[in-house]
């Protein structure tokens, strides 16, 4: 691509199963911290409950109501992160949460190329596609060969707009209403809205 | 930290190469965008990663690029939005 009189160093190794060494440290030090007083097993149990609380249902109840509310839709795009909270969602510890909106002419997608960061408050756990090597590298080198994977055809004239995850911020696509559900209700329209139409692979069809 | 850059300054992402953590991605390394926006001041991830404090904080930004500038042959006009510590950022 350009040209080097450097060395790199080699990048950091990236598969994203667990070493067996990992995975039992990662034992060793939960029965430490929880032998020493710094946590209980209570304590663990709450955690993974919360996490496992948290899914693409509250993301989905997101771009609903930004579906049929223009003056939260305007607050969402605004500042995410106080819209998502004004709904009683806990928005997370991040400074903000983009909300990124398709229009007719603009398609976003989001990918973390250093990691698997991910909006958990808003769609819980990524999946595992999202973790790959192969979907971190290629969604920002060819990112209509990835989305045409995922059934996802956009005309040349559509700019696609890759979103890399890598810092502080979260994201949440805004997907385009599918056209007939205009007197749909606000929970028929959530149930529409699927995960991957929230990182932005996808897109929403009409029911 | 007041941020040094304004949102719509152009800005080249420095050409660095450390061997530790940092979370500047190689592919966007040495290429120039346009600042959107600021969001505040952060720790730097390489200073917590050595078990510092992350201090100085860094203003953090969000750079727009063109997927053509960073990759040959690239046809079109799509974008690439991406977050770079101040740091990390050289005036274009």
């Amino acid at each position: 691509m350009h040209d080097h009189d450097h060395p790199h160093s080699p990048p950091q190794p990236d598969d994203p199963e667990p070493s067996t060494e990992h995975h039992f440290l990662g034992l060793a030090l939960r029965e430490l911290l929880i032998e020493k007083g710094h946590i209980t097993a209570d304590d663990e149990r709450r955690m993974i409950e919360r996490i496992e609380s948290q899914t693409p249902a509250i993301g989905a109840a997101v771009v609903a109501r930004a579906w049929v509310d223009p003056a939260y839709r305007a607050r969402l795009l605004a500042h995410g992160r106080d819209a998502i909270a004004e709904l009683g969602f806990n928005p997370g510890n991040y400074p903000d949460i983009i909300v990124l909106e398709n229009t007719a002419r603009l398609h976003n997608v989001v990918v973390c190329t250093l990691c698997s960061c991910y909006p958990r408050p808003l769609l819980g756990r990524p999946p595992a596609w999202y973790k790959s090597a192969a979907y971190r590298a290629r969604v920002v080198r060819e990112p209509r060969a990835v989305l045409a994977e995922f059934g996802t055809h956009l005309a040349a004239d559509v700019e696609v707009r890759v979103h890399d995850s890598t810092a502080e911020l979260r994201y949440l696509v805004l997907p385009l209403r599918p056209a007939g559900t205009e007197d749909w209700s606000e929970d028929a329209l959530a149930a529409l809205v699927n995960r991957d139409a929230m990182v932005g692979v996808a897109q929403v069809r009409g029911g | 930290m007041s941020p040094r850059f304004a949102p719509g300054e152009r800005v080249r992402v420095a050409d660095r190469w450390p061997a530790g953590h940092h979370r500047t991605p190689g592919y966007v390394k040495g290429r120039a965008g346009v600042v959107l926006s600021t969001h505040g001041s952060h720790g730097q991830p390489e200073v917590y990663a050595s078990f510092g404090d992350g201090r100085p904080r860094q203003p953090l930004y969000r750079v727009r690029l063109g997927l053509r500038d960073l990759w040959l042959g690239y046809a079109g006009g799509d974008t690439l939005d991406i977050e770079i510590y101040e740091h990390w950022l050289e005036p274009a």
